[in-house]
């Protein structure tokens, strides 16, 4: 057991316990729990927004997946996460003012609220929740596995034991704090994550010996490493540019990512959290994934590419600091899967349990149901993590792309396209998220169509269903 | 819905949002397989990294965030959220 790396750890996730405790006693005051729970009472600030943006575009893959990408590929991975500096301005102008004005008008505390009051049809709903409900939970089953892979590394503990220290923290956690909870810990992980990075980048400069020394010795050992194309030639800068869809433009189709986009207080709080979002997403990218690439000469032959940050930092750091800046990835995991359980969980209380099988529920009512769903769905996941199937990984491997492909297009001309209509929501929703299973499942066998992301024609398809059926249904729906 | 002076604000800021993913697109782009596109011995080095990586991700990071606070400073409006806020805003 290694305690100097323990204890700050350790640490972390007691601060963390208090300000769940905190929440909760400002829930217990709060006028609407649906509201507060889910989000917040929509009152966040300009700080809280930015930080709570920026820890759920990461995740397990992007801080640990992401450096591990970095150390075997080169420079050119490094590259392809900078697309993500524009999640940083780019949703929350878009979606913007005209979101958090129509979702208050709406008292829409979820994605599926929004689209039910746009579209006005329980079959653009149901598809909604059913998509969230499959794709989300297995993501999130995901980064159980990761953040129970990441204790086990620091503790040498067994992988079950670990999971269920996990599973304990995200789950009390969650149940007792709600939103607010998790985004004010969003802020204080985002803030360990910055400075984190910032810290381990630096120590691993110096352990490389210099920035020239360190590519000097990447260029000698393979010259493609210091290249935009990757350490076998084979990164095309069109594979790389299908990115900015993937995770930099196409991250408004995200239900956890549009609901924080429906929770600022006013639009002052979207102004700061504009700036602030941006340095901090770009600045955590450009420093996790810098570190993977300087991680090679340093600490060759690392064939676990998950593994890359915590060795690295395990290395060149004293053992006190190592602990707390792995809080950072760890942090980042968790505040993933806690948003994303909460979404989970209020897909089915909110937009199943409340609109159709018990709509006169109780306020005493949906809490009860509300702290139930999201502990049970929490055990399931618990218990799916312990033995990881083989469809949870591979759901998981399309969750977010199937994802944009079916909201991107019913959030963004929901808002701004007057005649988009529930005919065209529901094929681009069924359009987008079938093309992509589909495309999936070539690219899998026979390489990537046309040479870019899976997800790139599966959003432009999702588009054109949108347009073309809307126009074809118009005059049906503006009878109805 | 569409009366609303506030969305006419919130539609052009939307367009702001595009204009500003196209030209972080193009710099992002441009410099780095403009300049990285040759062997790698051939690669100038500015503060210790290769040029188009320091174009391309360093400088065109800073050159964002100045554009995003520009944009925050004198381009955007403060609008109430709430539609009870709405008299107070007159044209």
């Amino acid at each position: 057991m290694n305690w100097d790396v323990l204890v700050p750890l350790v640490l972390f996730l007691v601060i963390i316990f208090l300000i769940g405790i905190w929440s909760n006693k400002k829930l217990s005051q709060s006028k609407s729990f649906l509201a507060d729970y889910f989000v917040g009472s929509r009152e966040l600030g300009g700080l809280v927004l930015a930080m709570t943006m920026v820890a759920t575009y990461g995740s397990a893959s992007s801080f640990l997946g992401g450096p591990g990408a970095a150390y075997s590929i080169g420079l050119g991975w490094v590259l392809l996460a900078m697309t993500q500096v524009a999640t940083g301005y780019f949703v929350l102008l878009i979606l913007g003012k005209k979101f958090a004005i129509v979702t208050r008008r709406y008292k829409a505390v979820t994605l599926t609220d929004f689209l039910k009051e746009r579209y006005q049809s329980s079959t653009v709903v149901i598809l909604a929740a059913f998509s969230i409900i499959i794709f989300l939970f297995s993501a999130m089953a995901a980064q159980w596995i990761g953040g129970a892979y990441l204790i086990e590394s620091i503790t040498g503990l067994s992988y079950t034991s670990a999971l269920f220290i996990f599973a304990i923290a995200v789950l009390v956690y969650v149940v007792i704090g709600g939103f607010r909870a998790v985004s004010v810990t969003d802020t204080l992980q985002g803030i360990v994550m910055f400075f984190g990075t910032l810290l381990l980048l630096i120590g691993v400069i110096i352990a490389g010996g210099g920035l020239d020394q360190i590519f000097t010795d990447l260029t000698n050992e393979n010259p493609n490493l210091v290249t935009p194309y990757g350490n076998d030639g084979n990164l095309s800068a069109l594979y790389v540019s299908s990115f900015w869809i993937l995770v930099g433009v196409g991250v408004i189709g995200l239900p956890q990512v549009a609901v924080r986009a429906m929770s600022y207080r006013d639009s002052r709080s979207m102004h700061r959290a504009l700036i602030i979002g941006t340095i901090v997403v770009g600045f955590i990218m450009l420093n996790m994934h810098l570190i993977g690439v300087f991680a090679r000469p340093v600490l060759p032959g690392i064939e676990v590419a998950d593994q890359v940050i915590p060795l690295i930092a395990l290395e060149v750091l004293p053992g006190w600091l190592a602990g707390l800046v792995l809080a950072a990835p760890l942090a980042a995991i968790m505040s993933t899967v806690d948003s994303l359980l909460l979404l989970v969980s209020s897909s089915v209380v909110k937009d199943v349990y409340v609109n159709y099988i018990k709509p006169e529920a109780t306020r005493k009512n949906v809490q009860n149901v509300s702290f139930s769903v999201t502990a049970i769905i929490g055990i399931i996941v618990f218990l799916l993590a312990i033995e990881p199937p083989e469809f949870i990984i591979f759901l998981n491997l399309f969750a977010f792309g199937g994802l944009e492909a079916a909201f991107i297009w019913p959030v963004v001309l929901g808002l701004y396209w007057q005649d988009g209509n529930k005919y065209g929501a529901i094929a681009s929703m069924i359009t987008g998220i079938g093309s992509y299973i589909g495309i999936h499942f070539y690219n899998e066998a026979y390489g990537n169509l046309l040479g870019v992301h899976t997800v790139t024609l599966p959003v432009f398809l999702s588009l054109f269903a949108f347009v073309l059926f809307s126009m074809a249904f118009r005059k049906k729906s503006q009878v109805a | 819905m569409g009366k609303d002076r506030r969305f006419r604000i919130a539609h052009s800021e939307a367009l702001i949002g595009v204009v500003l993913a196209l030209i972080n697109f193009l710099w992002w782009y441009g410099f780095a397989y403009g300049l990285g596109n040759k062997s790698p011995d051939e690669y100038s080095y500015i503060l210790g990294f290769p040029a188009w990586f320091f174009w391309s991700c360093i400088i065109g990071f800073i050159v964002m965030v100045i554009l995003v606070i520009v944009v925050v400073k004198f381009l955007l409006t403060d609008v109430p959220l709430d539609d009870e806020g709405r008299e107070e805003q007159s044209e």
